[in-house]
């Protein structure tokens, strides 16, 4: 009788685990990520269109504004996180081999992350005068 | 067991070589496909930036390599992805609290993140080249 009410195994009701603790997580930054790159992407595609053309004085200069540093920052940040867990969700789904698939995503994780460092410190040295 | 058991009308997983996938999963998998394409594109918006710190030289170059045939490629392809990813993603957003789901409202939602991709793309170019 009880059984036919509850989908979860004796198992894992016996372990306390259940589904919607850590794969939600995953779940949860990937949207809020998603959600924050709505605005960051129409003010990082304004941004680019206003300064098409520009040379390297101009970008400094833009660049150099405390605003435009911040949210360069965060679509940098925000962007690259998101991008490095959309990936994972690709390779865990599309790589069958599971070594190979564990060591994709370490790859992905560290290039988006290395990736992520590099923008925003070159943004930071732009930013203060270099 | 004293009947043959009458195998379940369940719906059947879609045959891929076989099956004609409608409109919204092919829109689905190019959801996959521009974000790994914005993945891998992400190392050009970091090497801007990067080579603005660098200095004038470096950012000289960079200008001369995305002023090229080849540059521009790379800049309409990241633009189209971009524009596509932000559409679909917002459409995403909204099966995620449970809109849209509907036959009528995903085939509209079709044509509306088609629209607005080559709108947003075609509008974006239009101004940076002005």
């Amino acid at each position: 009788m009880f059984a036919s009410h509850n989908l979860r195994s004796p198992l894992g009701r016996a372990r306390g685990l259940g589904s919607a603790k850590e794969g939600l997580h995953h779940w949860w930054v990937q949207r809020l990520t998603a959600l924050a790159l709505i605005p960051l992407t129409v003010w990082f595609v304004a941004s680019v269109v206003g300064l098409a053309g520009s040379g390297y004085e101009e970008f400094v200069l833009w660049l150099a504004n405390p605003c435009n540093a911040t949210i360069m920052i965060l679509f940098l940040g925000v962007g690259l996180h998101h991008a490095q867990a959309g990936m994972q969700v690709v390779l865990e789904d599309y790589v069958s081999h599971h070594g190979w698939r564990i060591a994709s995503i370490i790859a992905v994780k560290f290039i988006c992350y290395g990736l992520a460092a590099l923008g925003i410190v070159s943004t930071l040295i732009v930013t203060f005068g270099g | 067991m004293t009947q043959a058991a009458k195998p379940a009308a369940r719906p059947l997983s879609p045959h891929l070589q076989v099956y004609r996938l409608p409109l919204a999963a092919w829109l689905s998998i190019t959801h996959r496909i521009t974000g790994i394409g914005l993945t891998i594109g992400t190392v050009l918006l970091v090497y801007w930036i990067v080579s603005a710190a660098y200095g004038p030289d470096a950012y000289g170059a960079f200008t001369h390599f995305i002023g090229s045939p080849i540059g521009y490629l790379l800049l309409l392809g990241f633009s189209v992805a971009l524009f596509y990813h932000l559409c679909n993603g917002i459409r995403h957003l909204f099966w995620d609290v449970g809109l849209n789901f509907e036959i009528a409202a995903t085939k509209r939602a079709n044509m509306i993140v088609i629209a607005g991709t080559i709108f947003l793309t075609v509008v974006a170019w239009l101004l940076a080249l002005a």
